[in-house]
């Protein structure tokens, strides 16, 4: 009631003022987002955009609509109960013919051998027999004749089930799912269906290196944090030091300790531990070694962020009112270093699951993780609908606990869990 | 030493000793494996075992006169220059206006700013492959600089707008109010005093793009190998000598950066610590 008696008794001098200002802050704000914007254009091109396009690879379905237009077209009313009628065969004849001639069979061939193993044969067989136009009317007695799969429902359901312009195929397929004849969406056959083994494979690994990361990093983090920063700061440097080098050294150094003639295994048996050497590396021990050693700081940092910013006085307090030390450490101590241990598990464990580079040296072909095959489906087979698709997926998995650490880390430092 | 007050008990005692002999142990573990390949790239022999046959420095010879080598040392330098003063510009100038800038829109767009340091290695390699490809930006200089831009960038806007929180903008208004056209107040007012930022930015900028090797391994073409390229297939290959020689000179280059960033670190604190 009064501010808006003294608002209104103040109106005639206090409006322009006050518009003033905010014309003025207006301004300040779009200067502000004028200086923000070449970075976020920049990012929009080297980092947005071609994410964005990787997403559109894993649905884009284009390679037979481009090649096979008259089939497309003719199909798109086909119920797909019986086999498709004349008019199609025909269409079909003229998009291979055309597609010999400009080069191009192959491009639809491939895409159609995804859904159908073998038929790159059907089609190559089909343009190199076909050597004229059929006669009106004779299209689909001469195709089942060159090919017999032309009779059959499953050649034409491909097709049509590859027509685009988009498509669910390859996020089924890395998820061991696929459709059948009749469009429903049904397991993969068994040869195909290694997606959610290697899924499971990721998570397992990239969950048990964040448990080992925890078990050896809470001891460090803890003395780190309680002796004196004279101390603490000399000790900092081993954690910092391997923080700082390069991935490639690192890796490099776990093959040169733990190969079979390795620093390590000749110790072994230099000491009579052991006989013949240990096998150590280009196996599961070796990913997990190698991984752990490369992320362990990423949770002592965060970890000795939340235990220095307990104060001694809570366990001198808790001491004090009789509780003993492993009762205090339980019930005071380590709920306070629940933040602290939520961010860095959280980190390790996000950061392991993208992990490519040092499974792909130290591990064997079992120990590959989701990242090895999309990089394999992108470089190697060139199935880049795949290699998108499982990158959506592992992009999702990390978009969902990136969220979730954000929420975590809110509050407190941007930089507590990265490289400072 | 601020523990020994509380060590009152035999078993607090014990516990204590156990914290240190597992945190030691965890230290051996984290600098064993850069401590044991240093001597080998001293060695005089071909193998990579102890005890060492004798020390010569062979291997960096051999370093030094690899045509393979040397350009991708080059290439790491150029890349690496290039990526860092691309994102200290970027970066600084996105700092600046975010520290201005309110808007409920603002944790998206610092949530989009940062996203590159999340985002799994591999798929920005394989989106920058389809994406660079088709405008012929794979294999070449400027397609990894600015893929490296956009890694490195991240980490210059955290640590300038780290420095910014606890910069007073009415310094800057004050400059204007004087009379100091934009640029002359931001070179000699603001930019002194985010300088310790701006500088720590840059180092883990650089480092970032010196240590990157997935874009590099999807982008690069033969000319562009980057250092850590040319160690990923000469681990995958055979594990000659040469590579530890390579693995010393990237450890020292490592070691430079961290002790600047130590003392910055330091400075930044003791200033701190003067103006309280």
């Amino acid at each position: 009631m009064t501010e808006a008696f003294l608002t209104s008794a103040d109106a005639p001098t206090d409006v322009p003022l006050k518009r003033r200002l905010k014309r003025a802050e207006r301004a300040r704000q779009v200067k502000a987002l004028a200086l923000v914007l070449p970075l976020l254009a920049f990012l929009l091109f080297t980092f947005l955009g071609p994410i964005a396009g990787m997403l559109w690879h894993a649905v884009d379905d284009w390679e037979v609509r481009k090649v096979l237009p008259h089939t497309v077209a003719t199909l798109a009313d086909w119920d797909g109960r019986d086999l498709p009628d004349e008019k199609a065969y025909a269409a079909l004849a003229d998009d291979i013919l055309a597609a010999r001639a400009a080069g191009t069979l192959a491009i639809a061939a491939k895409r159609l051998n995804y859904a159908v193993n073998g038929f790159r044969t059907i089609l190559t067989s089909t343009a190199r027999n076909l050597k004229a136009p059929p006669e009106p009317g004779t299209a689909k007695e001469t195709l089942g004749k060159i090919n017999p799969a032309w009779r059959e429902r499953t050649t034409w359901a491909a097709i049509k089930g590859a027509s685009g312009p988009v498509t669910g195929f390859y996020l089924l397929a890395a998820l061991d799912l696929t459709r059948n004849v009749d469009g429903a969406i049904v397991a993969a056959p068994p040869d195909q269906a290694i997606y959610r083994d290697v899924f499971v494979r990721t998570f397992i690994i990239s969950f048990s290196v964040t448990v080992l990361c925890l078990i050896l990093g809470f001891p460090v983090a803890y003395l780190l944090a309680t002796l004196p920063a004279g101390r603490s700061n000399l000790l900092m440097i081993f954690v910092l030091l391997p923080f700082w080098t390069s991935l490639l050294v690192r890796t490099c150094a776990w093959i040169v300790l733990l190969q079979s003639n390795g620093v390590v295994n000749d110790s072994l048996r230099f000491l009579g531990i052991i006989d013949a050497p240990m096998r150590l590396i280009y196996n599961r021990f070796g990913v997990y070694v190698a991984m752990t050693h490369v992320l362990l700081p990423f949770m002592i940092l965060p970890l000795y962020s939340s235990m220095k910013a307990i104060s001694p006085a809570y366990m001198r307090a808790a001491a004090s009112l009789g509780a003993p030390p492993l009762t205090a450490f339980l019930r005071i101590y380590l709920p306070q270093t629940l933040p602290g241990i939520a961010a860095g598990s959280l980190l390790v464990f996000i950061l392991a699951l993208g992990y490519y580079i040092t499974p792909a040296l130290v591990g064997g072909g079992a120990d590959q993780m989701m990242s090895y095959f999309i990089a394999l489906y992108t470089t190697e087979t060139a199935n880049w609908g795949l290699a998108s698709a499982l990158g959506a997926l592992l992009l999702v998995a990390t978009l969902l606990l990136g969220v979730l650490y954000g929420r975590l880390v809110q509050g407190q430092q941007v930089t507590g869990g990265m490289k400072n | 030493m601020s523990g020994d007050a509380s060590l009152r008990t035999t078993s607090q005692r014990i516990a204590w000793g156990a914290t240190i002999i597992i945190a030691t142990l965890v230290f051996i573990f984290l600098m064993a494996p850069i401590l044991a390949i240093m001597p080998l790239s001293f060695s005089s022999g071909a193998y990579l075992t102890y005890p060492l046959p004798g020390l010569s420095l062979r291997w960096y010879d051999e370093f030094i006169h690899s045509a393979r080598w040397m350009t991708s040392l080059k290439n790491s330098m150029i890349i690496g220059v290039a990526a860092t003063v691309l994102s200290v510009v970027l970066g600084t100038l996105a700092a600046l206006g975010l520290a201005q800038w309110k808007s409920r829109f603002k944790p998206l767009v610092l949530a989009i700013v940062l996203s590159p340091v999340v985002v799994p290695g591999v798929i920005t390699a394989v989106g920058l492959y389809f994406f660079f490809a088709p405008i012929g930006l794979t294999g070449s200089y400027l397609g990894l600089i600015l893929a490296h831009t956009a890694l490195a960038t991240p980490f210059v806007v955290i640590t300038v707008g780290a420095t910014l929180q606890s910069f007073d903008m009415n310094l800057a208004r004050a400059a204007a109010s004087l009379g100091a056209p934009p640029l002359y107040a931001f070179r000699r007012v603001i930019l002194p005093l985010i300088l310790p930022g701006l500088a720590s930015g840059a180092l883990f900028a650089f480092a970032t793009s010196f240590d990157e090797v997935v874009i590099v391994l999807f982008m690069a073409g033969p000319e562009q190998r980057t250092l850590p390229r040319e160690m990923f297939s000469g681990i995958r290959e055979n594990i000659s000598p040469t590579i530890t020689a390579a693995a010393v000179i990237l450890t020292t280059v490592s070691v430079i950066l961290l002790a600047t960033m130590e003392g910055l670190r330091r400075r930044n604190e003791r200033l701190k610590g003067s103006s309280a």
